[in-house]
């Protein structure tokens, strides 16, 4: 049983000598007293400035005896919710023992945290975990605490906290502490005419752990013609198997009858799952019209889950294809030049439409264009109920590569909707997902290796699409957005794992750090410099879009289902203990206003006299709309409604009159009146 | 003087206005204008014209170029009726409200040659119409010999203008592709794209949502069919005219979305121009709620008139700011009877309103009595813009000398109130009924001939001629063409690719056609066991076609994709 010290405070010669007159004593919390940790010590790195007086500020309130005047470094917290444990209801005066006067005590660090243990706990089990000295960093609010964890499930939060003896602990050293990533958009192992897509579930979840994602959902692609259900059960089978975390699973819906909507149907209620994915784009294979978009929408809204979308205009982009194929153009420019963003923009466009026709909650996913971000802001702004997501890849480098002469590093960009040859891109979509306009994040990570891609060396129409960046994505967004100024560490934590919880129903219980959720958290370095380079991702391909980006901010500790998984640099990722996550209808993040608007929206006709003036005659050829609705109403077959014929009285004493078969309306409500807006559901 | 052969009528092929304030689009100016055999021959002060001219006085009134209704449906057959006004009744009506030249719209059935429908349509034309008049022609289907048909009829009939369904679903509705395939002939040929924009198919969603909760209503006709299916659609088919580099004409902008959606795309440098007609400009949907089921039913088209009454006042805005261009009526009536068809179900009732001999005077009341543009602005938006959009300018849209002789004089003053009981159209139900307008023509001339004066229309059947359009209007053309010049895409040139290649199934692919081209298996993987090396000659390599490095990429990396959007 090797012992280690988790964490040693720098001497405190390091500090500046504490004022006596407030400096403060308190004993070590009493389980952790007689500690018989030691040994090894967790390297700890040298912080610059502000950070260093963030760590000592909380190591002072959490070790007092460090000491420093407490009044000028606590940090205004303590906004916990209401716990239930009895030690929250006790007023907390038992921090105001000092002694004034009284010269600090440095106790040993050894003693400073530890396990009892071997007498108790014959070895260390991982299912109790107690974080010291954490900055928690919520969507909302941080605020510093200790957190306690058992059985993968956070069971205190507080000041010292009342934990068992033989708890393993970490010391925080004030470092942030936040919910753990959720990567909404994976494609781990994904089938591609008979190929797999280099990364399966393990290796993919791997990643995402080593980036500090501890959830991710992962894309269930049926080919057409499969059942949903039994494609659903493959990727179950898959992923349970080999993932390392957390994840639930989103639905693509690649053709549509009757039976998918029962299949929707099951999977809603039996399986766990609320979000479906439909394709604009890939003609001929998983294109849907703008009718069957329509009507996918609405069965969506009846069932209370989420509409996705991969939004690009597939005919367009079909004879675009063909058009710079025939110019010559087989290489992967050929990819972005027959897939300009007005094209991804068009489609979002559209597909916001039929949400808002639908009234069915819309999820955009892979925002790669300014354009298209702009349409999804607008939309916001006039009211839809929209959510965009850039990935990794958009927020964190651009499309010019494609132009690169080495073609296999061209190959590896390759996805749709494609990168922007726009360099300004990236910085755009970051300043959009900080103003919040574009609310989640996900990776799609879908990488293939280069003899993959290779499949369209001559024809880029064939080159198999997806990029990596599961690993990448916390990193990049750090440094992008929050080392930039664009935004504060709670909305970081909102657009990487809040959010997406919300969207998907997942929250509280992933998403956010408090009593009761999931124990899946990262402890976040925001000084960690790291160069993103093929050579040392997770990821199995050889190609790494971000490579040579230098990266500020890493994950220092993960933990998922309370279990540590990455710590000094090693990941201990056990295969197959990913548990599926069921994720009930009808977030109420997304669904509270659309079930306000579903009850508004009620239309009703106008209560009229019957025409009964003449009626011209009209010729075979009716200029009919749909079949189904003139088959419904046509003239022709309706012939209970004749023209009313004036000279026959339809009075008579049995009451029944020759009209009595035309339902009237006199006495409904016009709730969409003259002068009104026709669609109610939007607020524009 | 030029010599001019004298014939019958010679009292009205001289004619001089005297004392007049010419209009054009740039500028007005006060000088008298002399026209002989329906051209106009002189501008200036004290002119030198022949003995025995009409004079007429304008006591400083203002003369503008004849208006160009540039979107009519006159004698529009529907299933086996015709709508109330032909092209006799529809072009009275016009030249009654200043309008002195119409474009039609020709609308072959599906799977008919367009060929035959043109010639039917000019036939009833020449009969029948009171002034000059050109064609559009509607494109129903889509397929080569369509294709060879639209060369035709622009290289040898004088139509430069093709117009496309994006609505309703099963009978004219092109798909993406076919307007792509459309818009791509007509960009190459030098036509004018225009488009019917609305989305057909979540209208007929919607429609069969709406009967199904039993409103069979006008009211459903305007609650199936949300401005957001227009806007949708409007943005849609730019995207398309864009990656086409065609220039785009979006007919009948009824909603502010729709002309919003314009306006954005004309900043961003897209060449389209949006076109309000008389009835969007005038009044809203809300009348599709009266409980008069016949006129509710009157107020029938497609897109519908938006029930947000702020509208007509935005598209006027919208229009004197210059982000819609040019104006129309889409004047198609159907008589009471007719649209009765529908009584039971709103799906069935003929589309269409009135508006071609309201439109002028609307567009003064609305836009230029407000203040929202000028008198020079009014002349732009109902003939010059038309004008040059269609390829007749300066003929059509301009007073100058060697101009057609169409003018208006027009009074500034006259008030009328509009009402079916006086108005020229054949129809029961006049959709501006009882809005009192300002502005009015005084003294319309077409051809060189008076047809109005004091009040009274004598409008000739069958003078109008048809006036062909030759192709690639430099108003539209210009920028397209240095465009095209620019977006010649290049190829990177690259070494061969000579690493493994994973096995793939063939199942799923890009579009067929692509695959079929290039297919792996025709290009084996490279045996490296082999040497390439001979002494005979180059090593193997070199007979993989290596791109010629000379050329240019004329989109460089970081560069954008799409030229021709200037963003």
């Amino acid at each position: 049983m090797g012992k280690r010290l988790w964490s040693v405070p720098p001497s405190s010669s390091s500090l500046p000598p504490p004022p006596s007159s407030s400096s403060l004593l308190l004993p070590p919390p009493p389980l952790l007293s007689d500690s018989v940790w030691e040994g090894k010590a967790l390297v700890h790195r040298r912080r610059p400035g502000g950070c260093q007086d963030a760590i000592r500020s909380l190591r002072l309130f959490l070790f007092p005896i460090c000491g420093l005047p407490e009044d000028q470094l606590r940090p205004p917290l303590l906004l916990l919710p209401p716990l239930h444990h009895p030690h929250f209801n006790k007023p907390r005066t038992s921090r105001r023992l000092a002694v004034p006067g009284r010269s600090v005590k440095t106790e040993p660090p050894t003693k400073m945290s530890g396990y009892q243990g071997k007498k108790n706990i014959p070895r260390i089990t991982s299912d109790r975990l107690l974080i010291k000295g954490a900055k928690i960093v919520n969507d909302d609010q941080s605020f510093c605490a200790d957190i306690y964890m058992e059985d993968g499930v956070i069971k205190q939060i507080g000041e010292n906290l009342i934990v068992p003896g033989g708890v393993k602990t970490i010391d925080a050293h004030g470092g942030m502490l936040m919910p753990g990533g959720i990567d909404v958009h994976t494609r781990f192992q994904m089938p591609d005419r008979g190929m797999t897509a280099a990364d399966d579930f393990y290796q993919g979840t791997k990643a995402a752990l080593a980036g500090g994602t501890t959830m991710i959902i992962d894309h269930v692609i049926p080919e057409p013609g499969i059942s949903l259900i039994s494609a659903f059960e493959q990727w179950r089978e898959w992923a349970d198997s080999k993932s390392c975390c957390d994840y639930s699973l989103h639905v693509d819906i690649t053709e549509w009858h009757k039976g998918i909507q029962e299949e929707m149907e099951t999977l809603v209620k039996d399986h766990g799952v609320n979000s479906f994915l439909v394709y604009l784009a890939y003609k001929d294979i998983f294109q849907l019209t703008d009718s069957q978009v329509y009507e996918v929408f609405s069965v969506i809204r009846d069932l209370g889950a989420i509409a996705q979308v991969h939004a690009e205009n597939g005919d367009i982009v079909a004879e675009e294809q063909r058009r710079i194929l025939e110019q010559g153009i087989t290489g992967p420019e050929g990819h972005v030049l027959s897939r300009p963003e007005e094209v991804e923009a068009e489609a979002v466009n559209r597909s916001v439409t039929v949400a808002n026709q639908t009234n069915c909650p819309l999820y955009v996913t892979k925002v790669m264009s300014k354009s298209a971000a702009d349409v999804i802001a607008q939309a916001r702004k006039k009211g839809t109920v929209v959510y965009g997501e850039p990935i990794t890849a958009s927020l964190g480098t651009d499309g010019s590569h494609y132009w690169s002469k080495n073609w296999a590093k061209a190959a590896a960009y390759v996805t749709s909707p494609p990168l922007s040859p726009d360099p300004t891109t990236p910085d755009y979509l970051n300043s959009l997902l900080s103003c919040g306009d574009l609310q989640v994040t996900g990776s799609a990570h879908c990488p293939f290796n280069t003899a993959q891609r290779a499949v369209g060396k001559d024809d880029f129409s064939l080159i198999p699409e997806g990029v990596n960046g599961t690993e990448e994505r916390m990193s990049i967004i750090w440094d992008k957005c929050v080392v930039t100024g664009k935004m504060d560490e709670n909305q970081f934590v909102a657009v990487t794992s809040t959010n997406a919880a919300k969207i998907f129903n997942l929250y509280p219980r992933k998403g956010r750090i408090a009593v009761g959720s999931d124990a899946d958290l990262v402890l976040w370095d925001p000084d960690l410099t790291k160069i993103i380079s093929a050579k040392s991702h997770n990821s199995t391909v050889e190609y790494n879009i971000f490579e040579g980006t230098e990266v500020r901010g890493g994950p220092l500790v993960v933990i998922s289902q309370g279990k540590i998984v990455l710590e000094e640099g090693n990941l201990h990722a056990t295969e197959g203990s990913g548990r599926y996550v069921a994720r009930k209808p009808f977030p109420d993040y997304v669904y509270k206003r659309i079930k306000a608007r579903s009850r508004l929206a009620e239309l009703r006709g106008v209560p009229r006299g019957l025409y009964d003036g003449p009626v011209c005659e009209v010729s075979v050829t009716p200029k009919t709309m749909t079949p189904a609705s003139s088959a419904k109403t046509s003239p022709a077959k309706q012939p209970n409604q004749p023209v009313r014929n004036l000279h026959q009285s339809g009075f008579s004493l049995s009451g029944a009159q020759i009209d009595d078969n035309v339902p009237r309306r006199n006495t409904q409500r016009i709730v969409a009146p003259p002068g009104g807006r026709a669609n109610i559901t939007s607020l524009g | 003087l030029p010599t001019t052969v004298y014939r019958g009528k010679r009292d009205f092929d001289r004619l001089l206005i005297k004392g007049g304030r010419i209009v054009n689009d740039d500028q007005s100016f006060h000088a008298d204008i002399y026209m002989e055999d329906g051209l106009i021959k002189q501008i200036g002060d004290n002119l030198i014209v022949p003995g025995g001219v009409k004079t007429i006085e304008a006591n400083g009134k203002m003369v503008i170029p004849g208006g160009i209704d540039i979107h009519t449906h006159f004698q529009m057959p529907y299933r086996g009726t015709t709508t109330v006004d032909d092209f006799n009744q529809g072009s009275k009506a016009a030249l009654a409200g200043g309008t002195t030249m119409i474009v039609d719209h020709v609308i072959p059935e599906p799977g008919t040659s367009l060929m035959e429908a043109y010639d039917q349509w000019r036939q009833w034309a020449d009969e029948k119409t009171c002034c000059d008049y050109s064609l559009h022609v509607d494109i129903t289907h889509w397929n080569d010999s369509v294709k060879q048909e639209v060369d035709n009829l622009i290289k040898e009939k004088g139509v430069n203008s093709f117009h496309v369904y994006m609505a309703y679903k099963d009978y004219y509705q092109m798909s993406n592709s076919e307007l792509y395939e459309v818009f791509t002939f007509l960009a190459e040929r030098g036509g004018i794209a225009q488009v019917h924009a609305e989305n057909g198919e979540i209208i007929a969603e919607e429609q069969a949502r709406m009967l199904q909760m039993g409103i069979t209503g006008p009211e459903g006709h305007v609650l199936s069919r949300p401005e957001e299916l227009e806007a949708e659609a409007v943005f849609r088919a730019i995207t398309i005219a864009s990656q086409t580099n065609c220039p785009l004409y979006v007919t009948r902008v009824m909603s502010k979305s729709a002309a919003d959606i314009i306006s954005q795309a004309r900043k961003k440098g897209n060449v389209v121009f949006g076109e309000p007609i008389t009835a969007s400009l005038g009044t809203d949907g809300t009348h599709y709620w009266s409980k008069n089921w016949a006129k509710a039913a009157s107020f029938v088209t497609s897109p519908p008139l938006s029930p947000d009454p702020t509208t007509p006042d935005y598209l006027n805005t919208l229009l004197s700011s210059g982000d819609l261009s040019v104006t129309g009526s889409a004047h198609c009536t159907f008589s009471v009877a007719q649209k009765a068809i529908g009584k039971d179900d709103f799906t069935q009732i003929p589309e269409g309103v009135n508006g071609v001999e309201e439109r002028m005077a609307l567009i003064w009341d609305k836009a230029v009595t407000t203040g929202k543009m000028d008198e020079n602005m009014f002349v732009a938006v109902t003939s010059t813009n038309a004008a040059k959009i269609l390829n007749l300018y300066p003929r059509k849209g301009r007073i100058a000398v060697g101009s057609d002789a169409d003018l208006v004089i027009w009074d500034t003053d006259s008030i009328r109130t509009i009402t079916a009981k006086t108005h020229n159209s054949a129809a029961e139900y006049n959709v501006f009924e009882g809005m009192e307008l300002r502005g009015a023509p005084l003294v319309v001339i077409c051809q060189g001939k008076i047809v109005l004066e004091d009040g009274n229309l004598h409008a000739t059947s069958g003078v109008g001629r048809f006036i062909p359009c030759s192709p690639f209007p430099d108003f539209a053309y210009k920028r397209v063409k240095a465009r095209k010049q620019l977006a010649v895409l290049r190829a990177v040139p690259r070494g061969m690719y000579d690493g493994p290649v994973s096995e793939f199934s063939m199942s799923r692919g890009g579009t067929p056609s692509a695959s079929a081209r290039t297919s792996p298996t025709k290009q084996p993987v490279r045996n490296l066991h082999q040497s390439g090396f001979s002494l005979a000659g180059p090593p193997t390599p070199d007979d993989v076609p290596i791109r010629p490095a000379g050329r240019r990429i004329v989109v460089p990396p970081g560069g954008r994709s799409n030229i021709t959007s200037l963003s």
